[in-house]
């Protein structure tokens, strides 16, 4: 048997080292550098972090492996939450999916699984989103469009027939109306005879990052916060197993947000909805290890593992250090990532793939929990079941075939990716101390800080690709003649209709006095200081529909308008 | 003989209940740094009340910027509805998530140009300035 050789040590003395790098630069870096100057003049991030041209154990003079890396599944969580990470088990690959009724989203999701997905993410369509039931004026045009169409407990039956879901584990994507949704969920599994106890899954209620970004709110957002919380306290009571959040990163990156900014911002509702929970009376080792995550895995390679890393660490130290979490659970950041729609092309499309494998590579080499791979064809429109079958197989490919998986934080350890790691939270720690001094996070989207700043670095990426100063393959460069893209999924025109139709007879045959009073009960709650979780569900069973229940709230709560 | 030449006026529109306006933004920001006069609805707006402020607002142009597939059926109105209210002055062009296929629906519906994803802002800068002869 082969002995293990003895290396000479990694580290060469500080001066020694300091020494031989000044010979290489005066020396071979010289010469190089008369003869070939380098593409640019500076190579920078999309966070606009210089990126230096070697790094060295030099740039690691002030690291403390014990206090900034750890051990896998221990404080600060730098290199994973798990301690064997993906050897135990493979991140949860979970295709975000939902499209036209819950017929037709629930054939997708049944071959998704038998396509050896391991998990559910339910995509609702706008109405479904923002409160409205598909035959509302307001939804005309919408209703299943960015997904699946969901006004009744028996659109919600038909969504989830067939699947155990007392097996799998769901996330929806589902903020103003969460309450609603995770009732309808809990009501279809008791049907299915699965108690809420057994459940497991996420809804995302992070209402702060709508106001941000995605735009889905309903509710002012002092009135929204305390819905959220509500929920925090529900889950605890009746849902143990499910995540009652998902503080999202990724709509902020998708709206336009450095990778600095998503993670600084992300945090800092982190932070919100933790010091909300308090002010409300739970105990901050009650939930908060229920906290869940979800960010973009973006197209900057080492800047994305970095600040995957950089987060992790960061909300450890917040957790601790701000909110004294006494467990260790309560500090460890568990994240969904999701590959970057925004940098998805229109043109020549299936580059896609390739821009959806590396970025889905860096959540990987990041530590997700469970990840979405994009689909080639969403510049365009919704996917395809052949390009949803690629998204999947690229996750699959990495997981089984790249080796990446075999070992905990594979990147841990290399210079340019840990002094990164430092730089990205250093820089989310300053934007945390400016929102500090805002007020918080409520205070600082209330003003349009953090819109403002998220639009002025969309509007420099924008004039970077046009001045071609960032190239985009196939758009500012390497362009070719194409003809119309092939083979797009289209939602049927008649689904509006049919869905209208269900609605109505759903109305006719429910009992209507039942269902009014539950919504009483959802008006009283909303009013007084008990919450409103419970009665939801209550309405939900009683039949009342997703419309009915949310303006109820409405009456009580008014409603949102963007500044 | 020198004038002051009266700014061309935009209103870049979010209709329906899609909530990605980073493009919107970027356009509306790209056309006012191009010296054009430009007003943002924000999100969430009706047709009704899309043409009501581009009239009110005398704009010589409508963008319209759609990311959730609902374009067929709001686009179409809000060219309906400034038809109907005799602002057919007013020149409409659109982007967002829409498929090639939708395009000529929807310039027959009085949508005069359809920007796809990947478009550039001085494209859209130039188009302008053309239509409004300029």
């Amino acid at each position: 048997m082969a002995q293990a050789r003895q290396h000479p040590a990694l580290t060469v003395p500080g001066a020694d080292l300091g020494r031989e790098l000044e010979r290489w630069e005066q020396g071979a870096l010289k010469s190089s550098l008369a003869k070939l100057p380098e593409r640019k003049t500076r190579f920078k991030t999309s966070s606009g972090i210089e990126l230096k041209r070697l790094y060295t154990p030099l740039d690691m003079a002030e690291f403390d492996y014990a206090r900034d890396l750890g051990f896998p599944g221990e404080p600060p969580f730098t290199r994973g939450v798990q301690p064997t990470m993906y050897r135990g088990r493979l991140w949860t690959m979970r295709q975000y999916a939902g499209f036209a009724t819950a017929e037709e989203t629930n054939q997708r999701y049944r071959y998704l699984l038998k396509q050896g997905q391991t998990g559910l993410s339910v995509a609702f369509d706008l109405p479904t989103q923002i409160g409205y039931d598909s035959d509302h004026p307001l939804a005309r045009g919408e209703v299943g469009k960015v997904g699946v169409a969901v006004s009744t407990l028996k659109d919600a039956q038909i969504l989830f027939a067939g699947i155990p879901l007392g097996e799998v584990s769901t996330s929806m994507t589902i903020n103003a109306t969460a309450a609603i949704l995770l009732a309808m969920y809990a009501a279809v599994a008791e049907k299915q005879g699965v108690s809420a106890q057994a459940l497991q899954g996420t809804i995302q209620n992070d209402i702060l990052k709508e106001y941000v970004a995605r735009g889905t709110y309903i509710y002012p957002p002092r009135q929204s916060m305390r819905v959220v919380t509500d929920l925090f306290a529900f889950c605890r009571e009746r849902m143990p197993r499910f995540n009652p959040i998902s503080i999202s990163g990724y709509h902020i990156r998708e709206a336009g947000a450095t990778a600095v900014q998503e993670a600084a911002f992300t945090l800092a509702n982190g932070i919100a909805y933790v010091e909300a929970a308090v002010a409300a009376g739970l105990d901050v080792d009650a939930f908060a290890s229920r906290l869940s995550f979800f960010f973009n895995a973006h197209s900057n390679f080492l800047e994305e593992v970095a600040k995957f890393r950089a987060a992790r660490r960061l909300w450890a130290r917040i957790m601790k250090e701000r909110f004294s979490a006494r467990r260790p659970e309560s500090c460890m950041m568990r994240f969904h990532a999701q590959t970057a729609g925004c940098t998805l092309t229109a043109q020549q499309p299936d580059n896609n793939v390739v821009r959806v494998a590396f970025q889905a590579l860096a959540a990987a080499l990041g530590g997700a929990q469970s990840l979405h791979t994009n689909s080639r064809d969403e510049a365009l429109s919704l996917p395809s079941e052949d390009s949803v079958r690629i998204a999947l197989r690229t996750q699959q490919i990495i997981a089984y075939e790249s080796g990446v998986a075999d070992t905990a934080d594979p990147l841990a350890g290399a210079y340019a990716v840990e002094a990164l790691t430092s730089e990205i939270e250093a820089r989310a720690q300053a934007y945390l101390s400016k929102i500090d001094e805002m007020g918080g996070a409520v205070a600082a989207i209330e003003t349009g800080y953090m819109q403002a700043e998220i639009a002025e670095s969309a509007y420099r990426h924008q004039r970077e690709v046009e001045s071609r100063e960032r190239v985009v393959v196939g758009v500012n460069q390497f362009q070719i003649p194409e003809g119309p893209p092939r083979r797009l999924l289209r939602i049927r025109a008649d689904v509006e209709r049919r869905q209208r139709r269900g609605l109505a007879a759903f109305r006719r045959s429910r009992p209507s006095r039942r269902a009014e009073a539950a919504l009483s009960g959802v008006k009283r709650a909303a009013e007084g200081l008990d919450s409103v979780a419970p009665p939801i569900l209550a309405a939900v069973k009683a039949g009342a529909t997703l419309g009915e229940i949310s303006d109820a709230l409405r009456e009580v709560f008014g409603e949102h308008l963007e500044r | 003989m020198i004038h002051k030449e009266r700014k061309i006026r935009v209103l870049i529109a979010k209709p329906g209940l899609d909530g990605h306006d980073r493009g919107a933004k970027v356009v509306a920001r790209a056309l006012r740094d191009a010296g054009m006069e430009v007003i943002y609805t924000g999100i969430r707006q009706t047709p009704e009340q899309i043409v009501s402020a581009a009239i009110q607002e005398g704009v010589d142009f409508v963008g319209l910027s759609c990311l959730s597939g609902a374009h067929n059926h709001l686009f179409v109105e809000v060219a309906r509805l400034l038809r109907r209210k005799g602002a057919k002055d007013i020149v409409l062009f659109g982007g967002g998530i829409i498929p090639a296929a939708d395009a000529p629906r929807l310039k027959k519906a009085g949508i005069r140009e359809i920007f796809p994803p990947g478009a550039s802002t001085q494209d859209i800068v130039q188009w302008i300035r053309k239509a409004a002869g300029t």
